[in-house]
């Protein structure tokens, strides 16, 4: 019996999209597309297997396994899983007929590895003039750099971020994992959106060259056109803030639990003074901006000295109350109580086979008319196969246990 | 704005009014990318966010420097909200348009009669997005929140900085690109259905929920083993199943590089072509030589040995600068970078061949302001919201 497809709902239901490649870039746009209704074919290899099964805790029971990795399974939930060997003939031709009934490709292999597997864009458009095909890598598909290789935690420190956190008189403190894939990943789902309403209006696909580098440089901009106009290079400054003072992060009571407060303006201050009501928050010196500028490092102490003995949450709520700027630092486990992360469903939990219950995050937007959500578990390898191959580019059963004793579907 | 470039662009012809304050400028910004084309609605006198530091000085006077970054290729009008004139301006500029963006607290625009119900009333099809640190609803909604606090509460704060100091943001305000670009994410969803069925709907961007992409993974260690991952410097963490972390920031000759022990069949030719690197300058202590790269495994790597190799190389990359760096991991295939500055990111050979710089004069500075543009490239044409700086790929 074929496995049934799960039931597929919202805006993007008639959007049939095909992948290739691994890691986060290209499987994160996907994911995007298949939370709000987009069939969405995860094409992979057990010969060739995707990084965030291989070579990335945590796996469910801390024991590794390609079906325990939780970076695959929040990367890929919502999707089919499709297991094609590219480097065979039918495996090839199998990928050319699911390309010929989708409307978007997305791929982020090192540039030309999809023209060598007679898979690139040109072969694509023969297959399906009206095909959208999302190559994303790490430097864009022309250019001296083109064919670079490399992860997102580094190319996070090339596009600039890495030298713009942590403190001024230290070395520069890295972002959590491939930062910057995650960037480039909201506008390559922009870029297919956009792609397809060109060909909506056009009737001929195109080819969307995405350079990650490019997208982390946008977000780069302010610290980039401060260089262009006065020649000043942002370094890192810790917490502090053009903007306000005081602005940072307090030990509050307890083993790292830490607070976040920062005051923009007098009348801010003079809230801040009267909910703290100590003497030292009274002095004159803090009482103007530039005081507290000229003493920051003082008042970050004294504060630091009054936050250390309460609870967080007291600290949070007296200031919010009092009308000034908080929020608890929180941590990985924090994210999963937090009451208004909880409230918008920020994490999904999905039952997957081989890891049992676990939490997907799903989109941060929420659409009034059509919300999206995780939809099933991410797909464990080749687990549609029978699904899409029998089921949606229809192989006899026959045809399908031939191939399952072949070198194809590994 | 070339505005015969834009109407070109996949979605020229398209029209947004902008009403948002910093946390929502990018977004118009990325619609203006893909070719809408937007106009900036500001209150008489302008945007408050125009003098928000960091600030740019030129020969006409001064502005914000995010405030020029976001908000290029959008067209200004100023119209006073508070108005009774005003709003019905706006609302005939919105029964025409496609999209609406703002960022004020939820109900606000509501209280002005300008919220979702009057504008879908008035245009069916409209797209109204809003994007606010905690969402439109929810125990949080509403609750004041600037950079720090959002990165604080999305959990980004607490996986950054060194283990002896309280934990860090980035220093350049982050979240505006998290919660602008997610936002742009649920707009052209929301565009797609309409294109299919007429139909407009509200958008509910959280900043907050749109900073938990930036933990990828962090949260799974708590989900499924209930571990919890804190801040370690420039080391990477997450990578191991014994806890050990991997350096990943490395001082050099004029600033630092990005590079680290890898996994897979990339990291393993990575690891072997820094050994073979050092070799040929005679820095490859012997263990280093004698480690069999192809049954090496980064999963299960111990802190011990960890730390034996990170030593030797450490001492190698102190001797090197950050362009011969950059040369030598393409030549055998290194994967790593260098950790740019400004003044690297503008100089990169990459970016210039890319076309990625664009031009515009700044009335506020009296000068024309070179700035990243387009990012969006379809076949062999770049788009963007300005000329771009010279000829090349475009």
């Amino acid at each position: 019996m074929i496995v049934s497809l799960p039931e597929r709902k919202g805006p993007l239901t008639d959007l049939h999209v095909v992948e290739f490649g691994g890691y986060g870039a290209g499987p994160a746009v996907g994911k995007c597309l298949a939370e709000h209704g987009a069939e969405v074919i995860r094409v992979e290899s057990m010969l060739h297997l995707d990084g965030f099964r291989t070579n990335y805790p945590p796996y469910a029971g801390n024991v590794p396994g390609i079906e325990r990795a939780a970076m695959f399974a929040i990367t890929n939930d919502s999707k089919l899983g499709v297991s094609l060997n590219l480097k065979t003939e039918k495996g090839r031709d199998l990928a050319r007929r699911l390309m010929e009934r989708a409307d978007v490709v997305v791929e982020n292999f090192t540039p030309g590895v999809m023209d060598k597997l007679g898979l690139g864009h040109e072969v694509m458009m023969g297959l399906n003039p009206k095909l959208v095909t999302l190559s994303t890598s790490n430097q864009g598909r022309t250019g001296p750099q083109a064919n670079r290789a490399g992860f997102g935690s580094h190319l996070t420190s090339l596009s600039g971020f890495t030298e713009l956190t942590g403190w001024p008189d230290r070395q520069p403190a890295l972002l959590w994992g491939p930062y910057i894939d995650y960037i480039a990943v909201a506008y390559g789902v922009v870029a297919v959106l956009a792609a397809l309403e060109q060909v909506r209006r056009t009737e001929v696909g195109c080819h969307v060259d995405l350079s990650q580098y490019e997208t982390g440089v946008q977000c780069m901009a302010p610290a980039l056109v401060r260089y262009f106009a006065n020649g000043e290079v942002m370094g890192r400054k810790g917490n502090r803030d053009p903007n306000a003072v005081p602005h940072g992060v307090f030990p509050c009571a307890g083993e790292q639990r830490w607070c976040a407060i920062s005051v923009h303006d007098d009348a801010e201050w003079n809230r801040f003074v009267l909910e703290v009501g100590e003497p030292w928050v009274k002095e004159p010196e803090f009482s103007t901006v530039a005081g507290r500028r000229d003493n920051e490092d003082q008042l970050e102490a004294l504060i630091a000295g009054w936050t250390s003995n309460k609870p967080r949450e007291d600290v949070v709520e007296r200031m919010r109350k009092a009308g000034v700027h908080a929020a608890p630092v929180n941590d990985m486990g924090d994210v999963y109580s937090d009451p208004q992360l909880v409230y918008r469903n920020a994490f999904q939990r999905v039952d997957h086979p081989h890891m049992g219950e676990h939490a997907v995050p799903g989109p941060s937007y929420i659409l009034s008319e059509t919300p999206g959500r995780v939809v099933s578990a991410a797909p464990t390898v080749g687990q549609h196969n029978e699904a899409v191959l029998c089921g949606i580019l229809g192989l006899s059963k026959v045809e399908f246990e031939e191939l399952q004793l072949s070198e194809v579907l590994k | 704005m070339s505005s015969s470039k834009q109407s070109l662009a996949p979605l020229g012809g398209f029209k947004a009014l902008d009403l948002t304050g910093e946390l929502g400028w990018l977004l118009g910004r990325i619609l203006a990318d893909v070719g809408v084309q937007v106009t900036k609605i500001d209150p008489p006198g302008g945007d408050l966010g125009r003098n928000m530091a960091p600030i740019l000085e030129g020969p006409a006077g001064s502005i914000s420097a995010s405030w020029v970054a976001y908000n290029m290729g959008k067209s200004r009008l100023d119209l006073n909200l508070s108005t009774e004139e005003g709003r019905q301006s706006f609302l005939e500029l919105a029964s025409t348009a496609d999209f609406v963006l703002e960022s004020e607290d939820p109900g606000v625009l509501d209280g002005l009669g300008i919220g979702w119900e009057v504008l879908s009333e008035r245009n069916p099809s409209l797209i109204l997005t809003s994007v606010t640190p905690y969402g439109q609803a929810g125990p949080l909604a509403g609750v004041p929140a600037s950079d720090l606090e959002i990165m604080s509460a999305g959990g980004a704060v607490w996986l950054t900085g060194d283990a002896d100091r309280p934990p860090v943001r980035v220093t350049l305000p982050q979240s505006v690109c998290w919660a602008g670009s997610y936002a742009a994410v649920g707009t052209m969803i929301a565009h797609y259905h309409r294109q299919l069925t007429g139909k407009g709907q509200h958008v509910d961007m959280s900043a907050q929920a749109s900073i938990l992409r930036t933990l990828v993974h962090a949260p799974s260690f708590y989900d499924l083993l209930r571990e919890n991952p804190i801040r370690a410097g420039g080391y990477l963490i997450g990578r191991n199943i014994n806890g050990a972390a991997m350096r990943n920031i490395w001082p050099c000759l004029d600033g630092y590089v990005t590079w680290a022990i890898y996994g897979g069949a990339a990291g393993r030719q990575s690891n072997r072509g820094m050994v073979e690197w050092m070799d040929e300058n005679g820095m490859a202590p012997e263990f280093l030589k004698n480690i069999d790269w192809s049954t090496f495994d980064v999963v299960t790597v111990t802190l011990a040995e960890l730390s034996e190799m990170e030593a030797a190389i450490a001492v190698f990359l102190e001797t090197v600068t950050k362009a011969e760096f950059l040369k030598q991991a393409q030549v055998r295939r290194m994967l790593g970078y260098v950790v740019s500055t400004a003044a690297d990111i503008v100089a990169d050979e990459q970016l210039e061949a890319r076309q990625v710089w664009s031009e515009e004069f700044v009335p506020e500075l009296g000068q024309t302001l070179r700035f990243p543009d387009g990012w969006l490239k379809i076949d062999d044409t770049r788009f963007g919201v300005a000329s771009p700086v010279s000829g090349g790929d475009r």
